[in-house]
């Protein structure tokens, strides 16, 4: 007789919560008028992440620490890292909410006949919403799961939304839905590889679990070159969602085309989600190995670096320029893993954190900054914006200075910690090339901030609108953050410290 | 100890006040320095409850601590944001608050026809709120911040009319001469990190035992240095004088009683160390004794009030400063002299600012004359002052400074005989100097001009006036009766009690020999003074040099400006040439490296599939070359 699987719902809630409110919002999308929808949509999104939320934090102080048959582990730097992405979601919908962005058919033709109706009658879709969620919950179960098919369902749960809302730019229809078939294209063929390394795995350790393939890396009685190309392989996947190099091509496509809210949302949680599953893999399962693939992703984290900074720097195009400056972070990122101890993990579980708010705000500002035909991500027409709109200018010279590491804003003290974790177990080399590399990154992000206050405008004017009352809540509290935890980084510091484990 | 609850108010209320000031602009214009003037009343009163709530208890209960929060937390360093109110502080809380609040009154007349006033009590509550935190801190970090925090409120209103460009000038003069001080002050914090492993006063306290007297003796000299540097003591005593660009109740809250004699205040909290270390304790006394001089000498030959005032506040710190290096005995003298000071300074700068409003704002003391008639209680408080700051029994200087003297004579050797007599010598001329201001100013003939009418300040104006004059006649008595001060800080300055005995010379012998000589500098002045040019006559060299402050100015500018400006002009030709070469070497490799890259980022899924799979090859062949 079979019986049924202990699920443990409890400590799968906060998943469930978000999943359940994705289904609603499709429900709401077929039945509710197009009138009121818009408003319920969001409202049923931000509850979501809300509620989700909570049932996570009473999740936090539960002893049972697996669920859903030893599928999914429920540890601390799990905890954190779904903490952070709820709430940068939360922050992220604000955003979305302005449905100015979007495109009011998803189906119709770019420059058609329906579009342009669609358009003309007000009529608005905001499938937007659900597929938000969708993707959350693939956002919250890729860190915590800890066997490879559940890792491999998560990842496309994650993935397969965004392809979609790539494609779903409200302005320059075209360049959105060729980002978004490039992102599924390539997308689909990192989750190949993925798929090829978790078979190889398999046929290594003969388990799924990260725990089965730990437990026969450490007995150390099976053939070597099945885990190598395992391993290998199994990279590709992650560090095609992590953006590094050389799984880096679709970044700054996808980056320009995307509706801007979107690519916040893209570099700041699917980065974060994606970075939690590799700490989680290279550390539970992969840390016996490590004299396998230390010099394999030292090399990868060093070109990613490299790459990321240097190609910046040519870049005329915001959007194009945080995009590399993402591939950049993601290098710095990769210094956690090859860390392998607990202050390592510490800094990168702070450093997510921080990176995520600081671009969610940075890309919040890129939809402000317009002209008559929709947003303006030209550098050069930024030119002497600090005149005319000196608030906007001044909160994005601050995001920026954080993603430089300036002292006083949360990016110094994001690197600081990660390079001290990294240096301290003995990886000088990362360190310098990260300290070098951010030198260089400096470089591109305070050539923008001359360009905003100290260069004169000559090309015709660009204004900022004024945002909405979500739009401005959503920059303030990721100003304020970025201010806050670079003056006082030890509140989340000290909280990412005791989060800082994995269980096996 | 005692654990507090109220101390953070004493910073947080002047500085939210300061704040709300500074934020709201000009709609708080109407009501700014009402507001600003309440809270540091307020603060005076938190002070008196906490001042007797303190004597209530006794013995070690008597300090109060309050841990804010835990401020840097590295490894094994730890530094908490904790204050401490012990019996040293609170000397200072009550003149800070006090005082303070009285010039707070004092401003409200004296700036109410300045555009900006509500901006000049938002900086004076910025400073309050500073200093308290200076002499609140419990380790030498935090007192760094409020020590930078008054540099900040000193620059501020030293250039508060900064739209004359020698008033920005002399704001900037001040800034760049205490920063020389506070490198000083964060030197001495790092040395006391590196040898003691902590940075707050009960640790470095308990280290001292251990450490080597060379250690010791660099941390003493570079403490030293930043007393001076805040002091205005030599050598970085210049910027003091042109400070008086100030509105002139600043002149009297920062430049007289309160930041100026923050160094006196870090001596005698680092007590420990200047007792552990002979060397630095004679470096204090030396610098000390000049600077008491030098002030003194340079009062003589002023014309400006407000210079005079300030060079005579640049003397009686050098007592103070020298009563620091004689030891335990010293510390509380120095802090007594400290207090009485900061009654008589403060009012006598509030009697010059009161003349300056009744004069339009006339400074130079030979065109006053007989304006004692005119502005009777100006004349009369600022006469009490007069007589406390040169040492007429039984106004406040009299006790205080007697007693440095005393000490000074009592040192012993030849050390006592020099240090006492420069304190002697001081002494005869402050009464020189002091007596030359009250007879250019307040008797005499009238020397302005008829269309100047001189007239009594309002209300607001006199009232501090005369509590001011209040203190300068009683405070010194009741310091020094039954030694109050001296047995209330033991526990601080580790005096084991008052020894008499042992003396060079009696009190009584000092007290005469001190009359004496401010007897023979009160009259040289009232009879060399008989006259007054309106316009200052040549003078023979020494004056001039006198007046141009014993050529301290032109010593930094040979010195120290004109070779720091070559060595500037020097490196920047460096830096135009050679490193910007290399930097532009290097930047030009990384742009067209970025340019090259650019072209791989073509748009096409086909190149962008195919870096892909050349990355997979190379990782397997990266593995497969490990491996081997």
């Amino acid at each position: 007789m079979l019986t049924a699987p202990q699920l443990s719902y409890s400590l799968l809630a906060p998943i469930l919560i978000v999943l359940g409110g994705a289904l609603l919002g499709v429900l709401v999308e077929a039945i509710v008028k197009k009138g009121s929808r818009a408003a319920i949509q969001s409202t049923i999104a931000l509850g979501t992440i809300v509620l989700s939320f909570a049932f996570l934090w009473r999740v936090h102080g539960q002893t049972s620490r697996t669920a859903a048959v030893g599928s999914v582990s429920i540890d601390g730097a799990g905890i954190f890292i779904q903490g952070t992405i709820l709430v940068l979601s939360f922050i992220a919908i604000l955003f979305i909410a302005d449905t100015d962005n979007f495109a009011a058919q998803a189906s119709a033709i770019p420059g058609s006949q329906e579009e342009r109706l669609a358009l003309e009658t007000g009529k608005q879709q905001t499938e937007i919403f659900p597929l938000t969620l969708f993707a959350v919950s693939g956002m919250l179960l890729f860190p915590i799961a800890s066997d490879l098919i559940t890792l491999f369902v998560a990842l496309e749960v994650l993935s397969l939304p965004l392809y979609l809302m790539a494609g779903l730019s409200r302005r320059r229809r075209l360049l959105s839905q060729e980002a978004a078939l490039k992102y599924f294209l390539l997308g689909a063929f990192s989750s190949a590889f993925f798929l090829f390394g978790a078979a190889f795995l398999y046929g290594y350790s003969g388990s799924m679990s990260l725990d089965g393939i730990a437990s026969a890396i450490a007995a150390n009685s099976a053939n070597d070159v099945f885990l190598l190309i395992g391993i290998a392989f199994l990279s590709v996947g992650l560090l095609f969602k992590i953006g590094a190099v050389p799984f880096h091509s679709w970044t700054p496509d996808v980056y320009q085309g995307a509706p801007t809210p979107i690519t916040g949302f893209m570099a700041a949680c699917t980065k974060i989600a994606a970075m939690g599953a590799t700490l989680r893999i290279f550390y539970v399962a992969f840390g016996q190995a490590e004299w396998q693939w230390k010099p394999i992703i030292l090399t990868i984290a060093i070109l990613t670096m490299i790459v990321g900074g240097v190609a910046a720097i040519s870049q005329r195009d915001v959007k194009r320029m945080l995009a590399f400056s993402s591939i950049a972070h993601a290098g710095f990122l990769l210094a956690a893993v090859l860390a392998l101890n607990t202050d390592g993990l510490k800094g990168a579980l702070f450093y997510l954190a921080t990176y995520g708010f600081t671009t969610l705000g940075a890309f919040g500002i890129i939809t402000l900054v317009r002209d008559s035909s929709g947003e303006v991500t030209d550098l050069n027409r930024w030119v002497g914006l600090g005149k005319k709109s000196p608030l906007t200018a001044g909160v994005f010279t601050l995001f920026l200075l954080s993603f430089a590491g300036i002292p006083l804003t949360s990016g110094f003290v994001a690197k600081f910690a990660l390079f001290t974790g990294a240096y301290e177990s003995g990886n000088t080399v990362i360190v310098v090339v990260g300290v070098l590399t951010s030198a260089i990154t400096a470089f591109f992000y305070l050539r923008v901030v001359v360009m905003l206050f100290f260069t004169d405008s000559k090309s015709e004017s660009v204004s900022v609108v004024i945002p909405s009352i979500m739009t401005r809540l959503a920059i303030a509290v990721c100003a304020i953050i970025t201010i806050v935890l670079g003056v006082a980084p030890s509140l989340l510091l000290n909280t990412a410290q005791t989060f800082a484990t994995f269980i096996r | 100890m005692t654990t507090s609850h109220n101390l953070v108010y004493l910073i947080a209320l002047p500085l939210v006040s300061a704040a709300i000031l500074l934020l709201l602009g000009r709609i708080a214009d109407k009501w700014g320095h009402l507001l600003a003037t309440l809270v540091s009343a307020s603060t005076f009163a938190i002070a008196a409850i906490e001042f007797f709530s303190m004597r209530s208890r006794s013995g070690a209960a008597r300090p109060a601590m309050q841990d804010l929060f835990t401020w840097i937390s590295v490894g094994s360093f730890n530094v908490h944001a904790s204050l401490l109110l012990d019996q040293l502080s609170i000397c200072f809380v009550l003149l800070i608050t006090g005082v303070g609040t009285l010039i707070h009154i004092y401003s409200i007349a004296y700036m109410s026809h300045d555009h900006d006033r509500r901006r000049f009590f938002a900086y004076l509550n910025l400073f309050v709120a500073a200093m308290l935190l200076l002499v609140l801190g419990d380790s030498y970090l935090n007192l760094y911040v409020g020590w930078e925090g008054v540099g900040l409120a000193s620059y501020l209103l030293i250039g508060f009319w900064n739209q004359k460009p020698a008033y920005a000038v002399a704001a900037k003069k001040a800034f760049v001469a205490n920063r020389v001080g506070d490198i000083g002050l964060s030197l001495a914090i790092m040395i006391s990190f590196a040898q003691f492993g902590s940075v707050s006063f009960s640790g470095v306290e308990a280290g001292v035992p251990h450490a080597s007297k060379a250690a010791l003796t660099a941390l003493g000299a570079m403490l030293l240095l930043a007393a001076a540097g805040k002091s205005a003591q030599f050598p970085l005593q210049s910027w003091l004088g042109d400070a008086m660009a100030g509105p002139t109740p600043v002149s009297a809250l920062i430049h007289a009683a309160t930041m100026v004699t923050a160094g006196v205040y870090l001596i005698t909290r680092s007590h420990f160390v200047f007792d552990a270390s002979p060397t630095a304790q004679t470096m204090v006394l030396i610098v000390g004794g000049i600077t008491l001089l030098f002030g003194a000498l340079v009062g003589t030959a002023k014309d400006d009030i407000k210079k005079a005032l300030a060079a005579s506040t640049m003397s009686q710190i050098g007592y103070m400063i020298l009563a620091t290096g004689l030891g335990p005995i010293g510390y509380a003298f120095a802090i007594m002299h400290l207090l009485t000071h900061g009654f008589f300074k403060a009012g006598m700068f509030l009697g010059a600012g009161s003349v300056m409003h009744g004069m339009n704002d006339e400074v130079n003391m030979r065109r006053y004359g007989a304006i004692g008639k005119v502005m009777p209680i100006t004349a009369v408080t600022f006469g009490l002052g007069y007589l406390a700051i040169i040492g007429v029994p039984p106004f406040a200087g009299f006790y205080s400074k007697d007693k440095i003297i005393e000490t000074a004579f009592n040192a012993g050797g030849s050390k006592g005989i020099i240090v006492g007599g420069a304190a002697l010598l001081g002494a005869a001329i402050t009464a020189f100097y002091m007596t030359r201001v009250i007879v250019l100013t307040f008797t005499g003939t009238k020397r302005w001009d008829d269309q100047v009418h001189p007239h009594e300040s309002p209300s607001l104006m006199w009232i501090p006036m005369v509590i001011l004059a209040v203190g300068s006649v009683a405070s010194g008595f009741l310091f020094n009766s039954g030694h109050a001060l001296v047995n209330w800080l033991a526990p601080v300055v580790n005096a084991a009690g008052h020894e008499e005995g042992k003396a060079l010379m009696q009190p009584m012998t000092v007290s005469l020999l001190a009359l004496g000589v401010v007897a023979v500098g009160v009259s040289i002045a009232i009879l060399k003074y008989r006259t007054v040019p309106v316009d200052a006559p040549a003078g023979n060299i020494l004056t001039k040099i006198v007046r141009r402050d014993l050529l301290q100015d032109d010593f930094n500018d040979r010195v120290l400006v004109r070779p720091g400006q070559a060595l500037t002009n020097f490196f920047v030709r460096m830096d135009n040439s050679f490193i910007d070469g290399i930097v532009r070497g290097v930047g030009g490799i990384v742009a067209v490296s970025s340019t090259n890259l650019r072209k791989i980022q073509n748009g096409y899924v086909r190149s962008y599939a195919l870096i892909m799979v050349v990355g997979v090859l190379a990782l397997l062949t990266t593995i497969w070359m490990v491996t081997l």
